[in-house]
């Protein structure tokens, strides 16, 4: 039988995309259905004297017109936050409330103060435009730094200093005293710029209520559909849960931005029991730009100290993160658990102490985007180290071999215990640099890159050597951090009578290919053909339950939910087939699809065996009959992928414009299923990276207007702007997963962004150039040569 | 309200739309092909390219008013009596889409970029879909599907994509 595990399975899923039969969100149209329109603040902070909906109900063609005021009145609450971080004095952080509908105060542009529901779409967004809202604009604050000044305005009248939270973790004394006997201090201070997620598929929600059986039904644009459940109804809108199905259908890449629960999937949900119709809301783009989460936003001070080796000794950072105006779902873990824990990177520095402070702004909410944490992680350090070798007259490869935590398998030696909380599983961080430096040539582009300075061209090498954590996460853990729900991934096996399996799984594709990979290893696991295996996601309905795909967590940690199933599967069948074999089951062996009696020819189909199981008539007793097993699986650990990024980079003289010429990744991602589709990930998520290096920012003026929110605007990585991508993987397999995978989703975005920026400084570092701030659009890279 | 009769896939349409209807909503809604995306709302993403008489036009910067008497094809009409184009088979040999909602315009752009260039530089390629924003490839295989497309196109070899298992 077919042997699955590490094959370039083409897509199961392709088919339907490339023939436009994928069904989206905003694809389904349901009879009666109405059509919603937010109307949102043009201000960024203003108080709400008056709302007038009088003109727009008049209009033919609108049902209705709600406001904070309706909301509040039905006693519907806010969308909360899952994630709970306190102060360093131990106070629970500040949670303000997030009210779906504002109704006293809009903090930033884009929040909702009213929604049109409406016959069609048109016809909404023409009342949206005949309500009067009268705001007194106050002054606004969209600069972390500037939030926690003394005489700053304050996003919520109750938050001090706007101040969500202090939060420090590492040895702080032992951190002050090796970086005061330090031989040589590296220091950087530098925005790592706010970004807009930006998947192509914009949001979108319908609310459908039944009377009949007072039933819900919520079709959203999310990558945890089940989460989305349980906040919606447990905290939102108080509705009992097996009231609610949740569908999460094809979905237009999400790269954490629809992870979270938005205000949007409560309020068509809530209008459509008020107006017994369906309500479907669709993002325009602009509105995404203003309302999905946000990423990144920290404005750090890192410095890493050496002894005259070159051998680090210590790490101190401080950063302020900006969380916006509201605290998104997972908001308060990415600049603190996510970020602080990374900092070891791959390096034995033996003290390190991150202080981060959580603040609000007048800006869009900020939370978990492609990496969370990781790349922020990942950038201060790699550009420390490029940094340091620069100054200290070292190869930075060198400086890295140098530092780099010895080899280790995670089962002969244990894991490494960082100074950061975290144990790595396993690791050999040396073979990856190696491995990119053959990959790139490494002597002859540095020969390529003198001899081009001589004839005046600037050509410059970056490097980048990341560690990630991923497969969110043992549950145990992650509670003690603060998160208010579990993380671990449940799969249901059904081996239907006829031995065609199918298989429903808590986590959700929006572009990875579990379609694909899963039955990959459910074929191979029963040695039974991929076509007889169908993956099913994304429903409520249907799947029991889900903690959804983020943090590269689904094969991790839900490929090992199915394997778990899987194997009682397997026990199962083998009473059943030692029954039908009148053999011990201990002498029968499972490989190929059939239960054989060792050392015989007698066997049995997996086939045989499932119809036995749903007609059993000759038939182990005792045994219960069918074939249908559901497994939880929480995690011993994270995963931590880690690998190694070269870019090199061609910079104009007369323009600052930077050309990537190449881009060279080493990734080691653990055992590999579908090696197209991780190559595909590492590609998707090095473009991401390349394109924080090199074109996005959201940027806001000082009045808190997003002044680049669109397309026309905003700058992401267009076809002619990348090379290909020189990819390669080490494997270095996960000890404790029953797949020994680590994860793929985020390694290419958590190690391209600093390795493209390490490139450009050493293109310029004979001209003096020493740092350069995100994005390095040509005007900057200009101005900073020409300083 | 205005009449139109349309094209569509080699099948007549005639309906009454709106003055203001854009010719993205007008394929969605009125003929309820939701092959045709809509990711933006400046015409920067390419997500609802269409040819509009053989020419790749984004559908969304066109009324639906203008497109009265013309051809229309979508990427629901690709796939000949059942037999995917070369494009469609590229894209899927070379892992040229993830979550596929850029898929149908860059397809529908790829039509008429091997259309007008059968035998494109990789350079070409990239600058011939730089209208089309794709958020989870990094192009990378994008490229290499179009390129597998044109080869196949020409009757050249086809470039190595590892062989499916069977």
């Amino acid at each position: 039988m077919a042997n699955y595990i590490g094959q370039a399975i083409k897509r199961v899923e392709d088919k339907r995309f490339i023939t436009g039969k994928g069904k989206y969100t905003d694809d389904i149209v349901l009879p009666g259905m109405t059509y919603a329109y937010m109307v949102r603040s043009p201000f960024a902070h203003a108080k709400i004297n008056s709302i007038d909906t009088s003109a727009a109900l008049a209009m033919e063609g609108v049902v209705a017109v709600f406001t904070g005021k309706d909301i509040a009145e039905s006693g519907v609450n806010g969308v909360p936050c899952g994630w709970q971080v306190n102060f360093k004095n131990g106070d629970t952080m500040k949670e303000p409330p997030h009210p779906l509908l504002v109704a006293d105060k809009v903090r930033h542009v884009g929040d909702a103060v009213a929604m049109v529901i409406a016959e069609d779409r048109a016809t909404a967004k023409d009342a949206a435009e005949a309500i009067v809202v009268d705001y007194e604009v106050l002054e606004a604050v969209v600069d972390a730094a500037k939030a926690v000044e003394p005489d700053a305005p304050l996003v919520h009248d109750d938050v001090p200093k706007n101040m969500c939270f202090d939060w420090e973790l590492g040895d702080k004394a032992a951190t002050d005293a090796a970086m005061a006997s330090a031989h040589h201090i590296t220091t950087l201070e530098f925005t790592n710029q706010r970004l807009a997620p930006n998947a192509i598929e914009p949001r979108a929600a319908i609310g459908h209520y039944e009377e009949a059986n007072d039933k819900y039904t919520l079709y959203t644009t999310s990558q945890n559909p089940h989460l989305t459940r349980l906040l919606l109804c447990a905290f939102v809108l108080g509705i009992p849960e097996h009231k609610v199905r949740v569908v999460a259908p094809d979905v237009g890449g999400g790269f954490g931005s629809k992870i979270f629960h938005y205000t949007e999937e409560a309020l068509v949900t809530w209008a459509s029991r008020r107006l017994n119709r369906p309500v479907k809301w669709t993002a325009e783009r602009s509105e995404s730009f203003v309302t999905d989460a946000h990423g990144r936003d920290h404005v750090t001070r890192a410095e890493m100290g050496f002894d005259a080796e070159g051998k680090m000794v210590g790490l101190r950072v401080k950063t302020l993160a900006n969380l916006g105006a509201y605290l998104s779902t997972f908001a308060p873990c990415v600049p603190t658990y996510l970020h602080g824990t990374l900092l070891q990177g791959l390096y034995t520095t033996p003290a390190i102490h991150v202080d981060v402070t959580g603040v609000f702004t007048h800006t869009t909410p900020v939370d978990a985007y492609r990496g969370a944490g990781r790349p922020e992680a990942t950038y201060l350090l790699e550009r420390l180290v490029d940094t340091a070798a620069h100054e200290m007259n070292m190869d930075p490869a060198e400086l890295r071999f140098k530092n780099f935590i010895p080899p280790f398998d995670g089962v002969n030696q244990p894991g490494y215990q960082t100074q950061v909380a975290l144990q790595y599983d396993s690791g050999n961080y040396e073979a990856v640099l190696k491995r990119a430096l053959e990959m790139l040539d490494y002597e002859k582009v540095r020969k390529e890159q003198a001899e081009a300075r001589k004839n005046g061209r600037l050509i410059g090498i970056g490097f980048s050597t990341y560690i990630e954590a991923c497969g969110i996460a043992p549950s145990a853990v992650v509670g003690a951090l603060g998160a208010r729900a579990g993380l671990y991934e449940s799969a249901q096996v059904r081996v239907q009578p006829t031995g065609k399996v199918s298989v429903y799984t808590g986590s959700h594709a929006h572009g990875q290919g579990h379609e694909t990979t899963f039955a990959q290893v459910v074929a191979d696991k029963f040695g039974i053909p991929m076509e007889d295996v169908e993956i099913v996601h994304g429903d409520s309905e249907s799947v029991a339950f889900g903690m959804g795909t983020y943090g590269s967590r689904s094969l991790a940690v839900g490929g090992s939910a199915i394997v778990k199933s899987i194997e009682k599967v397997i026990e199962k069948g083998a009473k059943i087939a030692a029954h039908k074999l009148e053999a011990a089951v201990d002498d029968l062996e499972f490989a190929g699809g059939k239960w054989t009696v060792k050392g015989t020819d007698k066997s049995i189909a997996f086939g045989d065996v499932a119809l036995t199981a749903y007609v059993p008539h000759d038939y182990p007793q005792g045994l219960e009959p069918g074939m249908d097993f559901s497994s939880f699986y929480d995690p011993a650990n994270f995963t931590y992928p880690f690998g190694c990024h070269i870019a090199v980079v061609e910079v104009d003289p007369e323009t600052g414009k930077v050309e990537l010429k190449r881009m060279v990744a080493c990734d080691d991602v653990g055992n590999v299923i579908n090696p197209m589709i991780v190559d595909g990930q590492i590609h998707g998520g090095l473009a991401q990276g390349i394109g924080q290096a090199l074109f996005e920012e959201v940027i806001y003026d000082e009045s808190g207007q997003l002044v680049n929110g669109s397309y026309m605007d905003y700058t992401m990585p267009r076809a002619d702007d990348l090379p290909m991508f020189e990819t390669d993987r080490t494997v270095t397999p996960c000890p404790h997963n029953p797949l020994g995978v680590k994860g793929a989703g985020e390694a290419g975005t958590i190690g391209s962004t600093p390795a493209v920026v390490n490139a450009v400084v050493d293109a310029l570092s004979h001209l003096g150039v020493r740092d350069l701030e995100m994005p390095l659009t040509p005007e900057r890279v200009w101005r900073a040569m020409n300083k | 309200m205005k009449e139109i009769t349309v094209t569509v896939n080699g099948e007549q349409h005639t309906a009454s739309v709106e003055a203001r209807t854009l010719l993205v909503h007008f394929i969605r809604e009125t003929l309820n092909l939701t092959g045709t995306h809509i990711g933006c709302d400046t015409s920067n993403c390419g997500a609802c390219t269409i040819l509009l008489d053989g020419k790749s036009v984004k559908s969304c910067t066109v009324l639906a008013v203008q497109a009265n008497g013309k051809q229309i094809a979508t990427v629901e009409g690709l796939a000949a009596g059942g037999e995917l184009h070369p494009l469609q088979e590229g894209f899927k040999e070379n892992h040229g889409l993830h979550c596929g909602f850029c898929t149908p315009g860059m397809l529908m752009r790829a039509v008429e970029l091997l259309e007008k260039n059968p035998n494109p530089s990789e350079e070409e390629i990239r600058w011939g879909i730089a209208g089309n924003l794709c958020r989870c490839t990094g192009y990378n295989n994008i490229v290499k599907s179009i390129q597998y497309a044109a080869a196949k196109m020409r009757g050249d070899e086809l470039p190595d994509t590892e062989p499916e298992f069977v």
